[in-house]
């Protein structure tokens, strides 16, 4: 088997093991990454939501905000794994054609 | 480690889009003249594997979460300038896409994952590493070394960038504007948790795939000219 048959495999194995990133965290009740709180958080932490902060936080609507869907919020964890599969997957695959594009524009052709 | 947007203040965001700018186009340039045709897809594998691992959010019980980049991985099989690309990349997927890591924050989380991160370990890596042989134990060492360096330092920075806002701005009374913890906090917090936890993730990641590399695929290891 080629060596790049072997990665992609890898990166299948860890599409799939992904909602581990999930599900581990609400397991042992770990809260948001440090600097990375949402409104209510940082009221809770700092005692105040900082002005500037809270005009440039909704600054972007992004599509799968926090690897979920839309509407989804409140469907439980299993749903919550899915849609984090199903990111993995959109993402690498935006990020794959995006690096092969750029790849492919810039490498030295032929060797 | 990816800054959301508010967190950093318009001086911060202009200021590190400013420094990446000259370094995105040396890194175009670079990977111009290194890269061959053939070393593309797995410079796209890298890419994909460094967004997908950052999706593994490892718990601080009842604390935050962190989690490991990856990027130094790829400096040592394709070169720093490429990894600089490929983490760029996955961070504005990221960005734009899933809300994570801010758009204004894009020119600082670049410099810290995407630039800071894949040199401090290259380097260190190719230093470790130096004439070992390909199957050696010490390049795998090397290379867990260099990831836990390149995080914990691209951690640093961060710690750094969230603590210098309150400084920056803040209202007469004395409230924070953007981030509202300063030096004194934001540093030991990014800093410490990636010392004691999340560094070693990055360097188990990294020495693991070294090491399967050595058996599958010792050719990727090879040191190759004038791509650093």
């Amino acid at each position: 088997m080629k060596i790049a048959t072997k990665l992609w495999i890898g990166l299948g194995a860890l599409i799939v093991l992904s909602p581990l990133g999930l599900l581990l965290p609400e397991h042992f009740k770990a809260g948001a990454a440090w600097g990375e709180w949402g409104m209510d958080e940082i009221k809770e932490l700092a005692g105040y939501v900082p002005k500037g902060l809270e005009k440039l936080a909704p600054l972007w609507n992004a599509p799968l905000p926090d690897y979920a869907l839309k509407g989804w919020e409140e469907k439980g964890l299993s749903h919550l794994s899915f849609a984090y599969i199903i990111s993995a997957i959109v993402g690498m695959a935006i990020t794959c054609i995006a690096v092969l594009l750029i790849g492919r524009l810039l490498a030295r052709k032929g060797d | 480690m990816h800054i959301p947007d508010g967190y950093l203040g318009p001086a911060s965001c202009g200021f590190f889009y400013a420094l990446m700018l000259p370094i995105w186009t040396v890194a175009t340039r670079i990977v111009k003249k290194t890269l061959k045709a053939k070393q593309v897809p797995l410079l796209a594998i890298g890419a994909a594997f460094s967004f997908v691992i950052m999706m593994f959010n490892v718990p601080i019980p009842g604390g935050s979460t962190g989690h490991a980049v990856g990027g130094v991985l790829v400096a040592i099989l394709l070169g720093p300038w490429a990894a600089c690309i490929a983490i760029t990349v996955a961070l504005v997927v990221q960005a734009l896409l899933f809300g994570d890591g801010g758009i204004t924050a894009i020119g600082a989380n670049c410099f810290n994952m995407a630039f800071v991160l894949p040199f401090i370990g290259y380097y260190l890596y190719k230093a470790l590493s130096y004439n070992a042989p390909l199957d050696s134990n010490r390049r795998v060492l090397a290379a867990g070394v260099a990831g836990y360096i390149g995080i914990n330092v691209a951690a640093f920075l961060a710690g750094v960038e969230f603590g210098l806002q309150p400084l920056l701005h803040h209202t007469a009374d004395g409230q924070a504007l953007y981030c509202p913890y300063g030096l004194n906090i934001a540093v030991p917090a990014m800093a410490g948790e990636h010392l004691l936890i999340f560094g070693w993730v990055e360097a188990i990641v990294t020495a693991l795939v070294i090491k399967f590399l050595q058996k599958q695929a010792p050719e990727l290891l090879k040191e190759k000219k004038g791509r650093g």
